[in-house]
């Protein structure tokens, strides 16, 4: 299969304080016309990064290297025009709070139909039309009252809908949908997600979806990318990901969530915390949380294993295999109950 | 409607917390696309928290839950109702400066937010340390002390203790969080979203250490939580709320494994999981009170 979108050997550093910090070591990942890759990680994973790496929209001063494809063109070499055009119809982007993204002064109307006016040269009438239209499929009534509203006088998951809308109205081949269901409601979050996947398949958009909620990933995408620590440690088809993990961290991510089904006696804890990219040391950048780590996974960072369902990046994938939830060490978070109880009277004055 | 005492806990005593037809109702100004009127954020609201036990209010955005928390830590005044703590009513409100400390030794709040809820400029041990100095009448070496003893229970090491909270993770201000709730030595700590901004792998080790401490001291838990895997881990009884009022009380495993009211199984379908098809919920009948439209 020809793929859409391809991303190779991504790496990003920005300018902090002065100095580069890397924020992406190594991305690759590839996307097929109309399919939906997720990309899982948790704070400082790097995942807004590649999104915004992949629509051109870094932050200024930020240094690049490696490789996007979009349908067969370099997209860090676009420029000018060519980068105006791939900005407005290639590619579109949602964002996770649609209240900070959408300009709070103006009306819906003027928000949805800037770009079919400026852009695609549209009149005033037509565009209107087209945006209602939008918002209907968007499964928003009344659109043209809708449009004559504030962002204020809309709900949070009204808003993203329009959030949504607004990503259509140019019919774009890839959306990169940045947590968008991450700050409403679990029951909106169905409905919005509902909408986001109907539209997806009838119009044939791929979809980058970042998120840090792996069951929802497994249920929207077909394929799912983990990034830990500014690299892609494991790349698989969804549920053989979710049924069958390769990567410790990933199975430890999976087993660390609390079930919705048993209640777990303890649950089974990732030691430490979260690594940022910049912190990540020179080999496995896992290694001080895992439990399979060996003195070779210190010696570099590992390079891409294939297997039937995907590729994984771990120095011992091939003696560990699919790993199970006994990935992750169930170990006390603190000290030995050898202290008064916190609940002892005897210091009231 | 009443939640059965379950726990194992001393059943002699008096419930720690109990909430009899709360009710609170704000004034809505006039806007540009509706009357001034009345909003009923909360709207006879019951339950009974053992001593010892652990209660989940489950609600989405707009139900009413953070309302009926602010309530029962004092920040806010029931329209109508009873608070009891300790089988004593609470008052409408802790005016004093007696009152609220009297208050806050039994009842302590962990917020959502650890970027918001912790001063960036006091060192934790200070944040601790003023607690401390504030209920109890203790010298600087036993503070000290005591301080130290926190820490340790929620595994936080000197380091940390002598730093800012600029200087800690999410997770590790959040233990901090816990700690200064603790130092109070409460008798329920509200847990208003406590663990909803952490990370997956981070939100485990903050649910353990929950847990944990319960198990080692007679402390209850008021958890406010939209998250029903996290409630499931954490309470044994929940009660759900929707629009202000409850919908359904009862057991945590038998409202998340038979859920009775729809709004409950609506709400426990929309969960992702295995099977799981996105917007295939039930959709909802009705908007919620004051949702703008």
């Amino acid at each position: 299969m020809t793929e859409l979108l391809t991303v190779e050997d991504l790496r990003v550093a920005l300018p902090v304080q002065g100095q580069m910090r890397t924020v992406i070591h190594q991305a690759s990942f590839a996307i097929g016309p109309g399919e939906a890759l997720g990309l899982i990680g948790e704070s400082g994973s790097g995942k807004s990064m590649t999104a915004r790496a992949v629509g051109r929209l870094l932050p200024a001063g930020a240094q690049v290297s490696g490789q996007i494809m979009f349908d067969g063109e370099p997209v860090l070499e676009l420029a000018g025009a060519a980068l105006r055009r791939y900005r407005t119809t290639d590619v579109a982007m949602i964002f996770q709070d649609p209240r900070a993204h959408i300009n709070p002064v103006r009306t819906i109307g003027d928000f949805l139909t800037e770009g079919l006016r400026s852009t695609l040269g549209m009149r005033r009438r037509d565009a209107d039309r087209k945006a209602v239209s939008l918002l209907a499929e968007v499964g928003v009534e009344d659109g043209e009252r809708r449009l004559r509203q504030y962002p204020h006088q809309l709900s949070g998951g009204l808003l993203q809908r329009v959030m949504i809308a607004s990503a259509l109205v140019a019919n774009p081949r890839l959306l990169l949908a940045d947590e968008p269901t991450t700050a409403l409601d679990v029951t909106t979050q169905s409905e919005v997600m509902g909408i986001l996947d109907r539209l997806r398949r009838d119009h044939g958009v791929a979809m980058l979806f970042i998120t840090h909620d792996l069951e929802l990933a497994t249920a929207v995408c077909d394929r799912i990318s983990v990034l830990y620590a500014g690299t892609v440690v494991e790349s698989q088809d969804a549920e053989s990901l979710h049924a069958a993990p390769r990567h410790p961290y990933t199975a430890a991510l999976l087993a660390s969530r609390p079930s919705l089904t048993v209640r777990a006696r303890r649950l089974p804890v990732i030691g430490g915390r979260p690594l940022a990219a910049f912190e990540a040391p020179e080999g496995c950048a896992f290694t001080e949380r895992c439990r399979w780590a060996s003195p070779v996974c210190e010696e570099g960072r590992p390079a891409p294993e294939t297997h039937d369902h995907g590729q994984v990046n771990c120095h011992r994938t091939t003696e560990l295999g699919i790993l199970g939830s006994e990935a992750v060490v169930t170990e006390p978070v603190i000290a030995e109950p050898d202290k008064s109880s916190v609940q002892s009277r005897g210091q009231q004055p | 409607m009443t939640v059965s005492n379950a726990s194992p806990a001393a059943p002699d005593r008096a419930p720690v917390l109990q909430a009899r037809g709360l009710r609170r109702v704000f004034r809505v100004p006039r806007t540009a696309d509706r009357p001034s009127g009345e909003l009923v954020a909360v709207d006879d609201v019951s339950f009974t928290l053992p001593c010892g036990g652990s209660l989940a209010i489950v609600g989405e955005s707009g139900s009413g839950k953070t309302t009926v928390a602010r309530m029962l830590v004092g920040l806010d005044t029931p329209t109508a109702g009873d608070i009891l703590i300790d089988g004593e009513p609470a008052g409408p409100r802790a005016r004093s400066r007696t009152q609220r400390r009297i208050r806050a030794r039994k009842i302590q709040m962990v917020f959502q937010d650890p970027y918001g809820s912790l001063d960036r400029r006091q060192t934790v041990a200070s944040c601790l340390d003023e607690i401390l100095r504030v209920h109890f009448d203790l010298s600087a070496e036993q503070r000290v002390a005591r301080v130290a003893e926190l820490a340790d229970l929620v595994g936080l090491d000197e380091r940390m203790v002598r730093g800012r909270p600029t200087a800690l993770s999410g997770g590790q201000r959040q233990r901090v969080a816990i700690a200064r709730a603790l130092a109070a030595e409460p008798d329920v700590v509200i847990l208003d979203e406590a663990v909803a901004a952490l990370d997956v792998s981070i939100q485990a080790q903050v649910l353990n250490l929950l847990a944990d401490i319960r198990d080692r001291t007679s402390i209850s838990y008021l958890l406010i939580s939209h998250d029903l895997a996290v409630v499931r881990q954490l309470c044994e009884e929940a009660i759900v709320m929707h629009c202000g009022s409850v919908v359904e009380c009862g057991p945590t495993d038998r409202i998340l494994d038979d859920p009775q009211h729809p709004y409950t199984q609506r709400l426990r379908a929309s969960v992702p999981g295995p099977g799981w098809v996105p917007g295939a919920a039930p959709q909802p009948s009705e908007t919620r009170a004051g949702e703008p439209t």
